[in-house]
């Protein structure tokens, strides 16, 4: 059967994606979740090398089976270190970490995301929502950082109610000039129906490539901003069958990232 | 140059902390008392508190439980990544200030319908700051300094919102991140070993917790297992708090039930899915707290509640992955 062919939902979709971005000897701080499912596939196909952290204290684990806490003992099983969370947020800041995957309820042009609150008066936000976590810290010393996020208008929005997370500011020298660490910011988007860079000189949010029957306006429908769109669009590459058996079978065999 | 604008709770004072450790007892002294009498001691309403573990993960259930039980109010916390101790303190009602960097969702199951309204009602006075931020805040208290920079952050509203404060590098000139010291009045922290004396080993992630004990000035310790000194001392590299931080310890086997406790037993979560499904109701949530808090008379008894050893034998068997664990 042709991998073209092959039925897949948006969430396997996303996984596989930006699974394919992390490269092999890379390092990668991740969270529970897409992200975690992201860089366990990764470990699986191409990069078996992939050296994964969670902020808890953990490094190279041998992950048995997904997580569900970030914190909990299924990410330092057989890890190389169980150290501690000043030591992960270290290496950090020292520029060891390559990678980070984010996510949050908004997403601006310039990457910037809030996994704050809901609303615009810090005292009684319309939704509270779990704040920082590590996000800020690791969206600030990761040199890249990647975002896995549904794509709809809510959520891609011309404005954050609240920047948890920087990515580029308010644009071209701004996260230099707030003193974070020079060449470091967001790198990539996946969403359900495009992956999405950063342009060079602007810092806004590119369109790089369509998923698979996905057209322009219907991307541009779903954002609440105006996106730029590289010169030579892509099509994304759909899942092969090899990602989405190893997927379904070894990374998440219970679905309860993929869902049924 | 640039400021936070929200309220420091506990602004640092480096000189006034050495006074305070300096007459802090440093005694070899057995301090094995009951959580009930631990709580009793040294927490009090008013108590600004750091809680161990990370998430809920290594999390010290009994005296949180404890403090509900005996109605301690106004107390101020700081969360980093604080799930399940977050909603036993928000159950009580005992929370109205808090260092914010993660609380409220439960990480990947969902967010606490109790902790939202607490906050969106505004019974609570927050101030933002992010994981690494509270881990360094621990950090700059352990090691007797005022503040310590960061570059963490900065140019966003989790800055704007904290009560750090931006500063010039007197070596490079480059803009910092100042991270205020903080010393709780009280941290309360579980451990797979401990003396009686307070000596503690940890086994696997040490989350902040070294830190933490060695910046707050009294220390609760709960144990999964309380072991002679010379267990301690047979292997001294593995001990992480050592007895001159430690002011309370108490054997709490099953102590970060409904949390995950590594190489012991793993989290439950239909457990802390019960939790946050009846913090959807007020009704349900008042008896839900009731039953597993209010009217229990210790800790043993909501371990009973739950299921008691047949359901513990599972959580164990889970964690050593014998059985698959039941993941929706």
């Amino acid at each position: 059967m042709a991998a073209t062919d092959l039925a897949y939902n948006s969430k396997e979709l996303m996984v596989c994606l930006a699974a394919r971005c992390l490269e092999d000897h890379s390092t990668v701080v991740v969270g529970t979740g897409a992200p975690l499912a992201a860089a366990m596939l990764a470990q699986r196909l191409h990069a078996p090398d992939l050296i994964v952290l969670f902020e808890s204290g953990s490094i190279d684990p041998i992950l048995p089976t997904m997580p569900i806490s970030v914190g909990d003992s299924r990410t330092f099983w057989k890890a190389a270190i169980a150290t501690t969370m000043d030591d992960i947020m270290s290496f950090s800041q020292r520029g060891m970490v390559d990678y980070t995957f984010l996510g949050g309820a908004q997403v601006d042009m310039y990457g910037n995301i809030n996994s704050t609150m809901i609303g615009l008066d810090y005292e009684s936000p319309k939704v509270r929502l779990p704040g920082s976590g590590g996000a800020n810290d690791f969206g600030s010393l990761c040199w890249r950082t990647m975002t896995i996020a549904p794509h709809d208008r809510r959520r891609f929005v011309e404005r954050c109610d609240f920047i948890t997370t920087p990515g580029y500011l308010t644009g071209p020298g701004a996260r230099e000039a707030a003193g974070l660490p020079p060449g470091t910011g967001p790198y990539k988007v996946f969403t359900d129906l495009c992956i999405i860079g950063f342009d060079d000189e602007t810092k806004r949010m590119k369109v790089e490539s369509l998923h698979p029957g996905i057209a322009k306006e219907r991307v541009q429908e779903n954002t609440d901003f105006e996106l730029l769109w590289a010169e030579n669009l892509d099509e994304s590459h759909p899942p092969t069958g090899q990602e989405l058996e190893m997927l379904r079978e070894e990374v998440d065999p219970l679905h309860y990232i993929i869902g049924t | 140059m640039e400021a936070g604008i929200r309220p420091l709770f506990m602004p640092p004072d480096a000189d006034g902390a050495r006074q305070f450790f300096r007459q802090k007892p440093k005694r070899r002294v057995e301090k094995v008392m009951t959580v009930s009498e631990a709580v009793a001691k040294f927490v009090h309403d008013g108590d600004y508190v750091g809680i161990g573990g990370f998430g809920a993960n290594r999390i010290p259930t009994a005296p949180l439980h404890e403090i509900v039980r005996q109605g301690r109010r106004h107390l101020g916390i700081s969360c980093h990544t604080a799930t399940h101790d977050f909603q036993v303190l928000v159950a009580g009602d005992c929370i109205d200030r808090c260092d914010m960097a993660y609380a409220i969702g439960i990480e990947i199951r969902g967010l606490s319908p109790a902790g939202r309204r607490l906050f969106e009602e505004g019974r609570v006075k927050a101030t933002e700051w992010t994981n690494a931020a509270l881990a360094w805040r621990y950090k700059a208290a352990a090691m007797g300094l005022p503040f310590i920079p960061a570059r963490v952050m900065l140019g966003t509203d989790t800055f704007r919102y904290s009560a750090a404060k931006v500063i010039k590098c007197p070596f490079t000139g480059a803009k910092l991140l100042a991270l205020p010291a903080l010393s709780p009045d009280i941290a309360i922290i579980h451990v797979h070993r401990a003396d009686p004396y307070g000596n503690c080993q940890i086994d696997g992630n040490n989350f902040a917790d070294a830190d933490l004990a060695r910046a707050a000035k009294h220390v609760i310790v709960t144990t999964e297992r309380l072991v002679p000194t010379e267990e301690i001392r047979r292997s001294p590299h593995r001990t992480s708090i050592p007895f001159l931080c430690v002011d309370a310890v108490c054997e709490v086997p099953y102590g970060s039930y409904p949390g995950n406790m590594a190489y012991e037993y793993y989290s439950d979560e239909d457990h802390i899915r019960a939790w946050l499904t009846a913090e959807q109701d007020l009704a349900t949530y008042r008896e839900f707290v009731d039953r597993h808090i209010y009217k229990t008379r210790d800790f043993n008894e909501y371990l009973e509640e739950c299921g008691g050893i047949e359901r513990l034998r599972h959580l164990r068997a889970v964690e050593f992955m014998l059985e698959r664990p039941d993941f929706k």
